[in-house]
């Protein structure tokens, strides 16, 4: 086997969390169109006031406490732009900038930061029964809910009509001003709802990992994308149910072409050289795609030609 | 309905590109009106579209709707009571989007729907989408889980103009809204444009090129030169009125001859 079950079940429960983050993009670069660099930061904090709040003795409000610490830091964001005019990118960097400190602050000045032996909402689910098909599958299970809960609600929200003015204002703003959507309340309504979901992600890495530090986020903006683009690139653009599904799988194929990597004894070293392999050739399959069709069709041209 | 009192708008003052695109245009629209509105290159006629629907606020004078100034309203609000068509039929509609997704981001000016942010699209909407869209009579009605991506030009216009009147607004503003489409579809999308209009009493205002088509159609004609609105003329003296004469009487104004690259004298 290429794989073993413990290794698959890793990378599907690092999948389901980072399929949140790739939703959080799906949301903010394919829906908005708006490239929100502010994401690495935005992960840190959600795991920052996570931890914080699991420490604390909270193992509930940890989930709903980094979920709005997210959508703060992407209501920022959207301020940024839409009320001083700031470009949109550079709006990230900023607020991706200031966060640093931020994390810091909230992780008592320290940059690493521990919940071993803390309960939290992961261990607590484990320790509802005894059994060892239980303590093994309970975090895959609780994560993958989560991230049901959360593909669920974003496929009925942008089927509504605030959902639908959101989804307008990436395709054509032009529109959206002339039938009376005002698309700074949109933009910062999008950018809240997918901060929210960068933040949660990073609460549950930091739930899982059970011990992180401040740069835990770094590049994060890069795997999610890889996610979003070979989901895009497997499922299409079809409806968003769809688009919604294929984000999820292509977060989880994303994981897996790594966890084949670790087990074909990859060095770790080479890793973000793999990850940037995988991403430049999610993004070129399309293109990829094209050329052979190109060339089958020269092909059978030529087959053509000799027959008559 | 509609009173642009003494409004003024200048582009990049103080510069050397410094350009004065409204020079004080006063204008009385009463409620029903249809005005077609023609003039040469430069001539304000976008801008004074642009100044009526909010895209920028005037430097002076004001726009009063319906009784109400909304010299300061941003754009977005206006649209509440405003409807618009652009000459490039890709401007008015969201193309990743189906024809009932379109149409029902339209309905969201209704204001039952204002703030019912989290309602979804409902048979009832359904049915009501599907009765509109058989009226312009292009198969759309057939077609609405599709993007509107997939639809020509005149479709597309024809949708704009559809999400436009749905709920009926104050004024409908028309930016030479069949320029870019062929003969046959510009045809269309106008008797279609005639017929809503018609049937709402929809105070509208029309550019065009077409000479003919701005003394027949409507119930008044603006000319605009330099900014300002140089020939206003509406009842017997248009209905008498000839192309020959209107480009006669324009000359007689501005001391030059009517300069429009693009226009159609017949």
């Amino acid at each position: 086997m290429l794989l073993s079950v413990v290794t698959l079940r890793t990378a599907l429960e690092m999948g389901a969390i980072y399929s949140l983050v790739a939703l959080a993009l799906f949301i903010s670069f394919s829906i908005l169109n708006i490239a929100d660099l502010s994401t690495d930061g935005c992960y840190t904090l959600g795991f920052a006031v996570g931890a914080t709040v699991t420490l604390a003795g909270h193992p509930f409000l940890a989930l709903p406490a980094a979920m709005l610490a997210g959508a703060l830091s992407g209501f920022v964001t959207a301020f940024l732009q839409t009320k001083l005019g700031v470009e949109s990118i550079l709006a990230g960097i900023i607020v991706n900038t200031g966060l640093y400190t931020v994390n810091l602050a909230v992780m008592g000045w320290s940059s690493n930061l521990s919940i071993f032996g803390t309960d939290t909402l992961l261990s607590l689910a484990k320790g509802l029964s005894g059994a060892k098909a239980w303590t093994d599958w309970s975090t895959l299970i609780v994560l993958a809910a989560i991230l049901g809960v959360a593909a669920v609600l974003a496929g009925l929200f942008f089927r509504t009509r605030l959902g639908l003015s959101i989804r307008a204002t990436g395709d054509n703003v032009d529109m959206v001003r002339a039938s009376s959507i005002n698309p700074a309340f949109t933009i910062t309504v999008g950018l809240c709802a997918a901060n929210s979901l960068t933040g949660l992600a990073g609460c549950l890495t930091g739930l899982v990992n059970k011990s992180c530090d401040i740069n835990l986020g770094t590049g994060m903006v890069t795997v999610a994308l890889a996610s979003l683009i070979i989901g895009e690139t497997m499922f299409g653009r079809f409806s968003i149910g769809w688009r919604i599904v294929g984000v999820i799988a292509g977060s989880c194929v994303y994981r897996i072409i790594i966890a084949l990597a670790l087990a074909a004894n990859v060095p770790t070293e080479c890793f973000k050289l793999v990850s940037a392999l995988i991403v430049a050739v999610a993004i070129a399959m399309p293109q990829g795609r094209k050329l052979l069709a190109i060339q089958r069709q020269k092909l059978l041209r030529r087959k053509e030609g000799a027959k008559c | 309905m509609l009173k642009l009192n003494n409004i003024s708008k200048t582009f990049n003052p103080g510069t050397v590109n410094e350009k004065r695109a409204l020079n004080g245009v006063t204008l009385h629209l009463a409620p029903g009106d249809f005005v077609t509105v023609v003039g040469s290159n430069g001539a304000g006629k976008s801008t004074l579209f642009h100044a009526i629907a909010g895209v920028f606020y005037v430097d002076r004078g004001s726009v009063v709707l319906d009784g109400e100034d909304i010299t300061f309203k941003p754009e977005y609000k206006r649209s509440r009571e405003l409807g618009r068509l652009f000459q490039d039929p890709m401007k008015g509609t969201a193309p990743h989007m189906t024809i009932e997704e379109n149409l029902a981001l339209a309905y969201l000016r209704t204001a039952k729907h204002q703030h019912a942010y989290f309602s979804r699209t409902g048979k009832g909407d359904r049915k009501f989408f599907r009765d509109q869209l058989a009226k312009l009579d292009m198969g759309l009605e057939d077609r609405m889980k599709q993007p509107v991506g997939l639809l020509s030009g005149g479709q597309r216009q024809a949708l704009t103009l559809l999400m436009a009147t749905m709920v009926p607004p104050k004024i409908l503003l028309l930016d030479e809204h069949t320029a870019a489409l062929d003969p046959g579809t510009a045809e269309k999308v106008l008797n279609i444009t005639q017929e809503v209009v018609a049937e709402h009493k929809i105070t509208t205002m029309m550019v065009t090129h077409n000479m003919n088509q701005a003394l027949e159609l409507g119930s008044r004609t603006l000319m605009m030169d330099g900014g300002n609105i140089v020939l206003d003329v509406q009842g017997e003296e248009r209905a008498g009125l000839t192309v020959k004469d209107l480009l006669e009487k324009f000359k007689a104004r501005v001391g030059e001859n009517l300069d429009n690259d693009r226009i159609l004298l017949s």
